[in-house]
This record gives structure tokens, sequence and C-alpha cells, in this order.
């Protein structure tokens, strides 16, 4: 069974079913009063852990103790770390402040995130590549992809992840120039969302990529300890990206690499899935590139963000707007290297997923579909929820499917009390429902 | 015994809100179903195209697609004004479409020839003023 970094606080859980109705592929439902996921259609979004208002929905990731594990180890922060502080604090004092934790080095996501920016051009430029060439940045949307549409799978770059090419190259300077033992490194990501983390540990059986980063922890996490840090923490030269890398945390910062394409970058899973429903019906035939972000404004979004997404971004943006000339090691030969070489490609092929059908044999789930759609009749329609799945529909998937009894709609409960009512003989004044 | 799954929704015409929502419940019945991905992305496509019509050129009218355990049969049927020369129609790039639809993105004359495309037995027939019904079959 596959494994979620996504996870219930059951004591905190109502059951209330904000998860249910906000879940983007369906794959909550309330039983017994308690919400649980089914595995196979997770794709660890984190949009259950945003909107649940209890704080029941969690999510697993490593805590700071993890850092005792190894004899030498990097934090490599999101962009999006950056975003949620002052821009007073300089990007050094923040990565200062980071490293003073316990790190040994601090490498910026940020700065693999401009290598693969400029390697996406050459990417577009590669005959072999399906068009629209559709970003991998997003582990969600690329999860999204392979279960829903799997058709598009061949449109997935095969390049890895920024996290992944500043861990991969963070790695090879160390047991290459420095000569230290792969397994006395520790790489430590500084993670906006769960989706990364999922990545990062393989949680899910069928995302089958290996990752260069050995743990993720939280930004939410680590946050209180770089704020404390601040104001006292004496500043050390550890910037190594531009205001380029750093649009990474925010949707449409990749695309920004590529503007003389036609490009469109869409955030938040909902807009993200219709957009790939035009892709997939072939109504967007000019489309060089698709960005999709799982979450509302990008990675600022993400649910182990502490700041409001819009003044994140606005702090990204101040910061582009004051660091506008600023340069970095990269060069145009090395990235060319990198992208040459196949350095930057991911180790294992994106697969696609679909989601199981109602049942393995065909003839059997056109006969379930048709007892579905019977059951639905009897159904409401209103999509209230209180049966424990997300919607009416669903619900019927349920009942045929042996998860849920047709009574566990209120409705249909209401209207068998009121034929159990009618059918009594009224004139037994022995009745119950006559007793006053 | 066979089984066969029917489901049948009504298309309103000029209510572009809506428009997409048919091909899209009849996309996402076939993935529960478990049809082949390739193919469900054909249906989806001509489907779509189909709604359109619908949406754009018509007075309303209706889509219905019957899975069976060997293909998957699209139809739709619209109240009018009917297509007068089919042959034209089929034409790609040709369109009745008017100016306000194309700046809306769509009457690019490319609908009936794409649902000809994506199935694999197209049949049309028309009336005027009565109407247009189309039938297309897939194989599974």
């Amino acid at each position: 069974m596959s494994k979620h970094s996504v996870y219930l606080d059951e004591e905190k859980c109502n059951g209330c079913t904000t998860c249910l109705r906000h879940c983007p592929t369906e794959a909550c439902r309330i039983r017994d009063g308690k919400a649980v996921i089914i595995s196979d259609r997770c794709i660890d979004c984190g949009e259950c852990i945003r909107v649940c208002p209890n704080g029941a929905r969690k999510a697993v990731t490593d805590t700071v103790d993890i850092l005792k594990k190894y004899k030498y180890k990097v934090a490599i922060p999101s962009p999006t770390l950056i975003s949620q502080f002052k821009t007073e604090f300089s990007i050094n004092r923040i990565l200062s402040a980071l490293k003073s934790i316990g790190f040994d080095e601090v490498q910026e996501m940020a700065y693999g995130a401009e290598i693969l920016g400029e390697a996406i051009k050459y990417e577009l430029r590669n005959a072999n590549v399906q068009k629209p060439l559709i970003s991998t940045a997003c582990p969600a949307v690329v999860r999204m992809i392979q279960v829903r549409f799997p058709e598009l799978v061949n449109n997935l770059m095969t390049l890895d992840l920024p996290m992944e090419i500043t861990a991969r190259i963070v790695r090879k300077r160390l047991t290459e120039v420095v000569h230290m033992k792969d397994e006395d490194i520790g790489i430590i990501f500084i993670t906006p969302c769960a989706a990364k983390t999922t990545t990062i540990h393989h949680y899910i059986s069928w995302d089958n990529s290996k990752s260069s980063v050995d743990a993720a922890i939280a930004i939410s996490d680590i946050y209180p300890d770089i704020l404390h840090r601040l104001k006292c923490i004496k500043e050390e030269e550890l910037q190594h990206s531009t205001s380029r890398g750093l649009q990474w945390a925010q949707s449409g910062g990749e695309s920004s690499f590529i503007s003389d394409k036609q490009i469109i970058s869409v955030d938040g899973i909902h807009n993200v899935i219709d957009v790939l429903d035009e892709i997939e019906g072939g109504r967007l035939p000019e489309l060089d590139f698709f960005e999709g972000m799982s979450c509302i404004g990008g990675c600022v979004g993400g649910c182990f963000t502490v700041e409001n997404a819009y003044i994140a971004k606005k702090r990204i943006y101040d910061r582009a707007r004051e660091n506008i000339n600023s340069k970095n090691d990269i060069t145009d030969e090395m990235i060319r290297y990198y992208y040459e070489s196949g350095f930057l490609d991911r180790y294992e092929e994106i697969k696609p997923m679909p989601e199981k059908p109602i049942h393995k044999d065909f003839k059997k789930a056109i006969k379930m579909m048709d007892d579905i759609s019977k059951v639905e009749k009897a159904l409401p329609g209103i999509n209230c929820g209180s049966c424990g799945s997300p919607n009416c529909k669903a619900f019927a998937e349920d009942v045929v499917r042996g998860f849920a009894k047709e009574e566990d709609c209120i409705f249909v409960m209401r209207e068998a009390i009121k034929n159990l009512r009618n059918n009594m003989d009224l004139s037994d004044k022995s009745c119950w429902l006559w007793k006053e | 015994m066979t089984n066969i799954y029917e489901m049948e929704y009504n298309v309103d015409n000029r209510d572009f809100v809506v428009a997409g929502d048919v091909s899209r419940i009849i996309k996402r019945t076939l993935q529960r179903i478990g049809v082949d991905p390739k193919i469900i992305r054909r249906i989806a496509i001509a489907s779509y195209e189909a709604e359109m019509n619908i949406a754009i050129h018509s007075q309303g009218g209706k889509i219905s697609a019957k899975i069976d355990s060997d293909k998957v049969v699209v139809c739709t049927q619209d109240y009018g004004p009917g297509i007068e020369d089919i042959a034209l129609a089929m034409t790609e790039g040709w369109s009745t479409a008017s100016a306000e639809i194309r700046e809306m993105g769509f009457g690019a004359g490319m609908g009936l020839p794409n649902m000809k495309k994506c199935s694999d037995v197209f049949e049309i027939e028309s009336i005027v003023p009565q109407g247009t019904k189309i039938k297309m079959t897939f194989w599974l």
C-alpha cells in the first residue's frame, strides 16, 4: 500500500467534511465520523491540510533531530523561505541564521533553479520534445497528470526538479572534490509543501523518482528558529542565487526564463485540472510550455508556509527589484555542459498511472456504472457530503462498490422513515407515533 | 446478458458557462469504467466539438453516450436550424459562425472535420430547418 506524507490527527478530526469537498481527486471520505484517505487517489497536494478548520490534517516531515544522523549537513532552502521574512533582512542574513541552526553548509535551491530555467530553453529547441512541454517542478501536478491525464505523461519534461539538481551539484562537489563519503553527507530540503516531502521519501509506490535529497524539514517548523536568530546573527556571504532563481517560489517564475515562447502558467490545482483538460483536448495547439503549480500563488502558497501568499509574492517582487543586476558564477558553458551531459535528467522515467477503474473486468464495470446511475437517481443531488462521500455521484459509486450503504444518505433515510410511518396501521392506537 | 451503459444530457444553446461539462462527464465516466486512455482522448475531443456545435450553432439539443463491451457510440441531436450543404460543412475551415462567436475563439470551422477524424465511424444527417443528427462510433 502507498504511504503518504499527508495524514490525519484522529483526535482533532470531528468529521466536518471540509476536506471532502476540497480534495481535487476525491480521495477523502468520512467513515465512522473521521476522515480517511483513499491511498491510490491521494496526490499529496496538501489541499486538505490548508482547508482543515481543526488542524487535523498534517504531513510527516523530518525534525531538526535528523541532523544528528549525518556528519556533514547541507541545507537546501526553497526560495519560498526567503519570502517568509521581511525585506529588511538580507538574504545572506536569513541564510546565515538557517545555517547556525546546525548545518555545515547552505546552498539555495534557487541556484539549481537558475541552471534548470536556462536548460528548459535548450529542451524547447529539442525536436524530439512533445509540445507543449509540461513542467515537472510541482510533484503534485506531476502525480495528477499520471493519475488523471495519462495521455499527457509524454509531454512531461525529463529534466529533474530544481531541488534535486541543487542537491546533485552539492553531492558531486563534496564526493569528488572534497572526497567525502556519500553516506556522511546529509542533504536536507527546507520545504514549502508536503508534495515535495513525498518525492524525497518515495512515499508513493508509483512515484518511482529517486532523490538526491535525504530529508525534508517544513518551513513552518524551522521558521521560529530562524526568526529568533535573525537579529543577532553574524552575517556570512552565503547567497549564490540571483533574483531570477528567487522567482521560482511563485507561479510564473519558471516560465520567466522562456519569455520568447508561447507559455501558460497556472496556479491552484483546480485551475491546473481545467487547463490540462484543454491541453488533452487539443484545444491549445499553439502552446510551447505549461507551468502548473498545485498551490495558489505557486510555492509561496504551500501548506508549510507561515506568511500570506500575496505578501510573500510582494516581497519576492521587492527583492527582485533591489537586485535587478545581481550576477552569480553560472555561465552559459556550464549550463550547456550540464544539459548535454544528462546531469539534469531525471533518474527514472515518469510512467502513466491511471486510477483503477470501478472493476477490473470491463463488462462488469459497465454493469456497475449502470447500477451507480440508478443509485444516483434516488439521491437528492445536493452534494452535501453528510454521507461521508464528496458528492452524490461518488457516494453512488461507494454504495455499488460496497464501501457505503444507501442509508448513509440522510435524505434516503428520511424518505425511508416517512414510508415506514405511512405504511403503519394508523388505526392501531398502540403505535408509538400516536402516543403523545 | 449484454451490459450496456447509456447516458444522455441536454445542451442549451449559447450557454457558454456550462458548455464543455457534458463531454467532461462522458470522459470521467469512461475513465471510471476503465476505457483505454488513448480512446478516451479521442472520444473526449469529439464529444467536446459536438457539444460546442450544439451550443454555438443550434437551438439546443442533446448528447448521448452508449458504452458497450466492444464500442462507445456518441450521438447528438439538435433542434435546428439544420445544415444546408453537409459536404461544404465538412470542409476544414468552413464556418457559419458569427463574428461575435469567432471573437470568443470558436467557429474556426474545424468542429465537424475534427469529429470525423477522431471517430471510427462518423454518420451525419440533417434536415433544414428541423435539425442535425450525428452518430459517432469508437471501437474499443
